[in-house]
C-alpha cells in the first residue's frame, strides 16, 4: 500500500507480505496441493455417483460402454500422455532459461490439447447423431438399434437395460467436467506464453510454469481415471 | 511499540485510502474482512425480514398474510440466505480475514488477491440468489431435494442453486487461503501449541472448507443440469436415486454446521480466556477437539436421512458417529466451564453473548443427541423440534458467538468503544428473546407439529404465538446492538490499543485500528497462549 519497504529490492520476484523467497514459494506450492485436494473431491462426487450407478445397474454399463469407440478413446489417452510429456520438457526448458524452448513446449502442449478437443468432438457429435444425449437430444428406439450394434455377439438386446440413460449422464457430466477444466488449462497457458514471451521468468523464478505442469498432470490423470472407467469396463 | 494509547494512530488500515477503489481493490486482509461485514449485514437484514414476515403468519393458526407458495419461498431464501451467505462465511470471512495474519505475526494472508477474489466470488453468487429471489423466489427449501428440485419445482431453482454454487468456492479459496498462512506465515517463536484456539478452530473449519464444499458444488451442478438439460442423475424416471442426491448433499451440508460452529467456538476460547483472565484449562483438548470434530463430522451425515429409505445397518452406524462427535464437543464445554471456575469473570458484552453461548449451545447440542436416538427420530423427524434444535446450535450458538465476537474485536477493528451500558441490554434482550421463540417451538414439535406448514392445528398456536412475540423481542435486541455498535464509530474517542487487557498479538503488538501492514516493528513471540500472568499484558494500554 502506501509505504512498501525498500529492503526486498535484491529480491524482486518477493511480494512484499512473505519474508522470504523460500517461504514464498513454499506457501504457493502448499497452496497448490490443496487446490488439487479439493479438485479431487469435486470429481470425487462425480466417482461415487458413477460407482453407485454401476453397481445399481452393472448391465447398462457394460452395454453403454461397448457402444464406445475404443480406438478413439486410446487416441486421445495417448495424446493427453503425450501432452503431459511436452509441458514436463516446458518446465525443464524454463529451469534452463531458455526462453525459446518453453513457448516451443507449450505450443506443443496445446496442439495435443486441441487433437484431444477434435477427437471428443467427433465422439459427442455421434452422440449427437444418434440420439443418445439424455434429455437434450434422446430416442429411445435410436438407442436401442446403436446398443444391439455394438452388443456382444449373439447377444439379442429386445428392450434398453434399466439405468442406461445414467450412463450416458454421467458420461457427459463427467467427461464434460473434464474438458471444462482442460478450457481453463488452454486459458491458463496462453496467459502463462504471454508472460514468458515478455521475459517475466528466468532460472530463478517460473512458478507459473511449474504450477501449470501440475495442474495439467492433474487433469491427465483425472482422464486416466475415466477412460478405462467409461470405455473399457 | 511507540503509539500513543489515547490516539488513533496516524496512519492506519482505515484511512490508508479514502477512495471507493482503495477499498474494491484492496488486497488488505482487514479490509477485506471490513467488506465482508458490509455485505453480510445486508444478508442477515434480508434473512432476517423473511423471518419476520413468516413468523407474522405463524402467529395464527389460519393463513391471514401470506399465500401457502409465497410462505414457501419466504422460509426457503431465509434459509439459503442464512446458512450460505450468513452462518457460513461469517466468522471466517469478517473476524478471521481481519484476525488471522494479526493473531500469527504474519503481515497478511498467504494470498492477498486470492483474498479479494474470494469476496467477489461470495458477492457474485450472492447476486445469483438475490436475483432467484427478485425474479419470484425459490421454494425447496435449502436443502434442494430432488426430484422436486430438478423436475417438479416451478421457481428460480437453477439461479439459486448457481448462487450456491459459486459462493461455494469463496468457501473453498478462503479455506485454502487459512490453511497455507497458518502453516506457513507464522511469526518466529509462534509454534503451534502456542497459536490462539481461534486459529486452532479456523483451521479445522478450513479443512471442511476445502475437502467438502467441493461435493456440495458438484452435487448442485448435477441438479442444475438435470433441471436445465434434463440429465437424469437423480430422476427415478431414469433409473436415478433421490436418496443419492441426500447422501451427497449432506455430505457437505452436516460437515457445513461444523464449519458455522466452529469458528464460533474460536471465538468463544478467546473471549472465556480473556474475561475469567485465565489460561484455557485444558489448552491441548480444546485444540485437539476441533480437528476430532472436523474429522468425525465427516462421517455422520446419515443421521438426516433415518426417515429416508436408507438401510438400518447404515442408519445404526451414523447413529453412534453422530453420538461420537458429541464427545470432543463436550471436552470444550467442559474446558470452558473449568476455566471459569477460580476465575476473575468480569461480564462485559462479549462475556454475556459467550456464556449465553454456551448455555444455549448446549441445549442445542443435546437435544441433537435426542435426534441422533433412531428410534426418537421417527417421532420428531421434521417436526418444529428440529426446528428448534438447529436453531438452537445456529443462532444460540453461532449468531451469539458471532457477536461476542464482533463486540469482543470492535475496539480493534474501528478503534472505537462502543457504549458497554447498551450494548449489555442488546445482548440481554437478545437472549431471553431467541428463548422465547426457539423453546416453544421444541414443545410444539414434540406434540408432533410438523415443520414448514403455514397452517395448522389450533393446539400448537399458544406456541407459535409465543414464539412470533419472542422473536419480535429478540429483533428489538438486535436493533439496539446494532444502533449500539454503529454510534461507537462517531465516537471521538479512541479506546487504546488493548481496552480488554487481552492477550494475544492483535492487542499486545497491533495499534488498534491497526497499521495496514499490521506491526510497526518485526514480531517474536516468545510466551505462551493466555499467559495472563504476563506483565505486558497490562502495559499503557
Amino acid at each position: 500500500m502506501s509505504h512498501v519497504s525498500t529492503e526486498i529490492t535484491d529480491k524482486p520476484y518477493q511480494q512484499h507480505h512473505f519474508d522470504s523467497m523460500e517461504q514464498q514459494t513454499q506457501s504457493t506450492l502448499l497452496g497448490i496441493w490443496l487446490f488439487m485436494a479439493q479438485e479431487i473431491l469435486f470429481f470425487g462426487g462425480m466417482f461415487a455417483t458413477y460407482t453407485i450407478y454401476r453397481l445399481l445397474y452393472p448391465q447398462a454399463w457394460a452395454l453403454g460402454a461397448g457402444t464406445q469407440n475404443v480406438w478413439l478413446g486410446m487416441t486421445n489417452t495417448i495424446v493427453l500422455i503425450g501432452s503431459s510429456v511436452s509441458i514436463v520438457f516446458a518446465v525443464h526448458a524454463a529451469r534452463h532459461n531458455q526462453r525459446g524452448q518453453v513457448m516451443k513446449w507449450f505450443a506443443v502442449t496445446l496442439l495435443l490439447g486441441t487433437v484431444f478437443f477434435g477427437i471428443k468432438s467427433i465422439e459427442y457429435g455421434g452422440k449427437w447423431n444418434h440420439h443418445m444425449v439424455p434429455g437434450l437430444r434422446w430416442d429411445d428406439g435410436h438407442a436401442l438399434h446403436t446398443i444391439q450394434e455394438h452388443a456382444p455377439e449373439g447377444m439379442n438386446v429386445t428392450e434398453l437395460p434399466k439405468g442406461i440413460q445414467l450412463y450416458y449422464s454421467l458420461y457427459f457430466v463427467m467427461t464434460g467436467m473434464h474438458a471444462l477444466h482442460m478450457v481453463v488449462g488452454f486459458g491458463l497457458a496462453i496467459w502463462i506464453m504471454i508472460k514468458n514471451a515478455r521475459g517475466c521468468f528466468n532460472s530463478e523464478y517460473y512458478p507459473h510454469v511449474e504450477y501449470f505442469g501440475l495442474y495439467w498432470h492433474f487433469v491427465d490423470i483425472v482422464w486416466i481415471f475415466l477412460f478405462p472407467l467409461l470405455y473399457l469396463v | 511499540m511507540n503509539d500513543k494509547a489515547e490516539h488513533t494512530p496516524e496512519l492506519n488500515y482505515l484511512n490508508a485510502g479514502h477512495t471507493v477503489k482503495s477499498w474494491l481493490l484492496t488486497v488488505d486482509h482487514k479490509r477485506i474482512g471490513i467488506l465482508y461485514l458490509i455485505a453480510m449485514t445486508c444478508f442477515f437484514l434480508i434473512g432476517a425480514c423473511a423471518a419476520a414476515l413468516f413468523r407474522i403468519e405463524l402467529a395464527t393458526a389460519a393463513p391471514d398474510l401470506l399465500a401457502n407458495d409465497t410462505y414457501n419461498r419466504l422460509f426457503t431464501m431465509h434459509g439459503i440466505i442464512m446458512v450460505f451467505f450468513f452462518l457460513i462465511p461469517a466468522v471466517p470471512g469478517v473476524l478471521g480475514n481481519f484476525l488471522v495474519p494479526l493473531m500469527i505475526g504474519a503481515k497478511d494472508v498467504a494470498f492477498p488477491r486470492l483474498n479479494l477474489a474470494s469476496w467477489y466470488i461470495y458477492m457474485l453468487g450472492g447476486m445469483f440468489t438475490l436475483a432467484a429471489v427478485i425474479l419470484g423466489g425459490i421454494d425447496t427449501g435449502w436443502t434442494f431435494y430432488t426430484p422436486y428440485s430438478s423436475v417438479y419445482a416451478d421457481s428460480n431453482v437453477i439461479l439459486a442453486g448457481s448462487g450456491v454454487f459459486i459462493t461455494g468456492f469463496s468457501s473453498i479459496l478462503t479455506g485454502l487461503n487459512f490453511i497455507v498462512t497458518i502453516h506457513k506465515m507464522r511469526a518466529p517463536g509462534m509454534r503451534w501449541m502456542r497459536l490462539p484456539l481461534f486459529i486452532w478452530a479456523q483451521y479445522a473449519t478450513s479443512i471442511i472448507n476445502v475437502l467438502g464444499t467441493p461435493v456440495i458444488a458438484i452435487t448442485l451442478l448435477l441438479v442444475v443440469f438435470e433441471r436445465g438439460f434434463g440429465f437424469g442423475i437423480f430422476d427415478p424416471q431414469k433409473g436415478g436415486d433421490p436418496v443419492l442426491y441426500q447422501h451427497l448433499f449432506w455430505f457437505y451440508s452436516h460437515p457445513a454446521v461444523y464449519i458455522m460452529i466452529l469458528p464460533g467456538f474460536g471465538v468463544v476460547s478467546e473471549v472465556i480466556a480473556c474475561f475469567s483472565r485465565k489460561r484455557i484449562y485444558g489448552y491441548e483438548f480444546v485444540a485437539f477437539s476441533s480437528l476430532a470434530i472436523a474429522a468425525i463430522g465427516f462421517f455422520v451425515w446419515g443421521h438426516h436421512m433415518f426417515t429416508s429409505s436408507q438401510s438400518v445397518y447404515a442408519a445404526l452406524i451414523f447413529s453412534v458417529l453422530s453420538f461420537l462427535v458429541g464427545i470432543p464437543t463436550a471436552i470444550k464445554i467442559f474446558n470452558w466451564t473449568a476455566t471459569l471456575y477460580k476465575g476473575s469473570i468480569e461480564l462485559s458484552a462479549p462475556m454475556i453473548y459467550t456464556l449465553g453461548f454456551i448455555g444455549l449451545f448446549m441445549v442445542g447440542g443435546l437435544t441433537g443427541l435426542f435426534l441422533a436416538t433412531m428410534a426418537v427420530n421417527v417421532h420428531l423427524h421434521d417436526t418444529y423440534f428440529v426446528v428448534a434444535h438447529f436453531h438452537y446450535v445456529m443462532v444460540g450458538g453461532m449468531m451469539f458467538a458471532w457477536l461476542a465476537g464482533l463486540h469482543f474485536w470492535w475496539p480493534k477493528l474501528f478503534g472505537k468503544m462502543y457504549n458497554s451500558f447498551w450494548a449489555k441490554v442488546g445482548a440481554v434482550i437478545i437472549f431471553f428473546g431467541f428463548n422465547f421463540t426457539f423453546f416453544p417451538q421444541f414443545i410444539a414439535g414434540y406434540m408432533g407439529m410438523p415443520r414448514r406448514y403455514h397452517v395448522y392445528d389450533t393446539v400448537y398456536q399458544p406456541f407459535q404465538m409465543l414464539s412470533t412475540a419472542g422473536a419480535f423481542f429478540m429483533g428489538s435486541g438486535l436493533i439496539i446492538c446494532f444502533v449500539t455498535l454503529v454510534a461507537s464509530l462517531f465516537s471521538k474517542k479512541h479506546c487504546g490499543r488493548n481496552p480488554w487487557k487481552a492477550t494475544g498479538l492483535e492487542w499486545m503488538k497491533a495499534a488498534s485500528p491497526p497499521d495496514p501492514h499490521n506491526f510497526t516493528s518485526p514480531v517474536v513471540v516468545d510466551v505462551e497462549a493466555y499467559d495472563y500472568t504476563d506483565e505486558r499484558v497490562y502495559e499503557d494500554a
